[in-house]
């Protein structure tokens, strides 16, 4: 388990590494010079000496041959100063804590709603293989998958709010404002999710040492809640933790279709103000985020089936 | 000595995918549906009515009917022209990064799976690391670096669709690379390229085949996803994603600009999602259809 543990965290290293380095020679593959884009955002167009240019040029780094550039850099990404965004000149980091909350607050009432929907409806459909509500849920589930959630959302405000007058248009705020939104970021998830509980049940249902709980005569209810739910979970956890990629992308979207003031809709929101310093920080922050779930989803597998040991070169 | 060696190829099983997909209804409808789009992006010029590009302020916001059977956008452009023509830019991006995700991911992963070595661990790393990120906000990143536009947004997708065309034919290719057919062959003293792409390749074209099928549609939402934040395909083109983001101020007063191009997009990625789970049925009897649940 140890050494399980470790070599996931040097993966985790690795890939944090990785995405360092693409994230920073993205940046550095722009056309012109970065210390001058950094002046004129500064002190407008051709609004600054030559000599404030090389101070700049000093501050940002960019005076040293590129290796020792990123080195800097990554030292400061390492001590959390990401810069200072271009547009509104305040601390990168601030910028994204700012809009932490409102992520946060939707990724989880999406993620909540996927796995109240998916395993229950993917128990129940387990149970009966090929029944109406079986077939019917399926192919709820194909509609699901198929449905584009920013045209989902702009369904869903359509219908409840500018129609039936239910739920607020856009924005942050109060409880109200979050269930238009976790249900478009929701559904897609759950269709997908539902999906593989079932299948995950129904082939954990096939095997020989749930044959022998029936035949010792045990009833349904026992054996799907005492001996098949618990194997059928694993393959469940590995899809919820697919899905958190789905979930990250989902809430960019979600955020810009309803106006939540979020880290993904900073990120559009940077690439439109062609600010770099935020649209590199907050990269790099969902990438961090999504290689910490990745962990920890690849260390709960451990919990939850203790014959996994991880002691061969490819767990 | 050929016609001995031939003989241990694998034909590639293009006739029995066909008939799996004939046998399930849903996938055959899939199928149709596909058909009808292909020939809508093809035949574009001749069933719409209008230029799609063309405005006239004097007909903006018109209502449906008359000479503009869906009426008119903000623009007053003809939305049904628009709605057909954008089935072009659609199928032609999710076709062209699907192929070229296919080609690339595939030939890496014949290489990584069968040289092995240096190159291969340099190879999955990386994956590892491209993995590693959400896609969505790889995508932000290359766009927001490189400039919205079609073009850029192709660049992402197909830098990400190689991976899993990649780690799939890498591993098909390393059992390949222990059985019999393929020791015979080297046996033989072919050629590593030879038996690559004569005598593993064929083995794995199933797999890419229904991997490839369901990366149309991915990409389709994935352009149209970025279109809708502004990012991708930019006006005045028709394309689904960028008319629905044009759409979103009149929501209220013409909702039948945003209802629309989100219907092609849904019905576009379901039916070939539907082909899709066709493919891989017939591609895998074994997977009964019970398991995977294609009701319908």
């Amino acid at each position: 388990m140890l050494s399980y543990l470790v070599r996931r965290i040097v993966l985790l290293v690795f890939v944090l590494f990785g995405v360092s380095i693409i994230t920073f020679t993205l940046m550095h593959v722009i056309p012109g010079d970065h210390a001058r884009l950094v002046a004129i955002y500064r002190w407008g167009y051709d609004d600054f000496s030559s000599q404030e240019l090389s101070v700049v040029r000093r501050e940002i780094g960019a005076d040293m041959p590129v290796w020792r550039q990123y080195a800097w850099w990554l030292g400061h990404v390492a001590r959390g100063d990401l810069g200072y965004s271009f547009v509104t000149k305040r601390p990168v980091t601030a910028e994204i804590l700012a809009r932490v909350p409102a992520t946060l607050e939707l990724a989880v009432a999406g993620f909540l709603l996927t796995v109240l929907i998916a395993v229950p409806l993917g128990i129940a459909c387990a149970r009966r293989p090929s029944s109406w509500f079986d077939n019917l849920v399926m192919t709820g589930s194909l509609v699901g998958v198929a449905m584009p959630n920013f045209w989902l959302g702009l369904l869903l405000i359509l219908i409840f709010s500018l129609t039936l007058n239910l739920l607020p248009v856009a924005g942050g705020g109060g409880p109200a404002h979050l269930i238009l939104p976790a249900v478009t970021l929701g559904a897609g998830m759950a269709a997908v999710s539902t999906r593989i509980v079932r299948a995950s049940l129904l082939e954990v249902l096939e095997q020989d040492y749930i044959t022998m709980a029936r035949i010792k005569g045990l009833g349904e209810g026992a054996v799907l809640w005492r001996h098949a739910l618990r194997n059928a979970l694993i393959p469940v956890v590995t899809v919820l933790g697919l899905q958190f990629n789905h979930l990250i992308g989902g809430t960019v979207i979600v955020e810009n279709v309803f106006g939540r003031p979020g880290v993904g809709q900073l990120i559009v929101e940077a690439i439109e103000s062609r600010d770099l310093p935020v649209l590199q920080g907050g990269v790099l922050f969902l990438a961090f985020c999504f290689a910490l779930v990745n962990l920890l989803i690849d260390l709960s597998y451990a919990f939850l089936d203790p014959r996994i040991r991880y002691g061969g070169s490819d767990g | 000595m050929h016609e001995t060696v031939t003989v241990f190829r694998t034909a590639f099983p293009l006739a029995r995918l066909l008939q799996g997909i004939g046998r399930d209804r849903a996938s055959f409808a899939g199928g149709v549906v596909v058909i009808l789009l292909v020939l809508v992006a093809l035949l574009a010029p001749w069933l719409a009515p209008h230029d799609p590009v063309k405005q006239n302020l004097a007909h903006a916001l018109a209502p449906p009917g008359g000479e503009y059977p869906l009426g008119t956008d903000d623009m007053g452009r003809c939305l049904l022209s628009r709605v057909l023509y954008g089935t072009r830019i659609s199928l032609a991006v999710g076709l062209l990064v699907g192929g070229l995700s296919a080609v690339a991911g595939t030939l890496i992963g014949l290489i990584a799976g069968y040289y092995g070595g240096f190159l291969d661990e340099v190879l999955m790393r990386l994956t590892d690391v491209l993995m590693g990120l959400p896609n969505l906000v790889f995508i932000l990143a290359v766009v927001g670096v490189l400039g919205p536009g079609l073009g850029n947004t192709i660049l992402a997708l197909v830098a990400l669709g190689w991976l899993h065309f990649a780690r799939v034919v890498r591993g098909s290719v390393l059992s390949l690379k222990e059985s019999e057919f393929v020791l015979a062959a080297r046996a033989l003293g072919f050629s590593g390229p030879r038996i690559m792409v004569r005598h593993i390749l064929p083995n794995v074209l199933g797999p890419v085949v229904v991997l490839a099928t369901f990366d149309i549609p991915h990409t389709i939402l994935a352009v149209a996803g970025l279109s809708f934040l502004g990012l991708g395909v930019q006006p005045p083109t028709p394309e689904w994603g960028a008319m629905l983001n044009a759409a979103r101020p009149y929501m209220r007063t013409y909702p039948l600009l945003m209802i629309t191009p989100g219907l092609m997009i849904f019905l576009t990625v379901l039916a070939f999602n539907l082909v899709g789970n066709g493919l891989r049925d017939a591609l895998d009897p074994r997977r009964s259809r019970i398991l995977d649940g294609v009701g319908g």
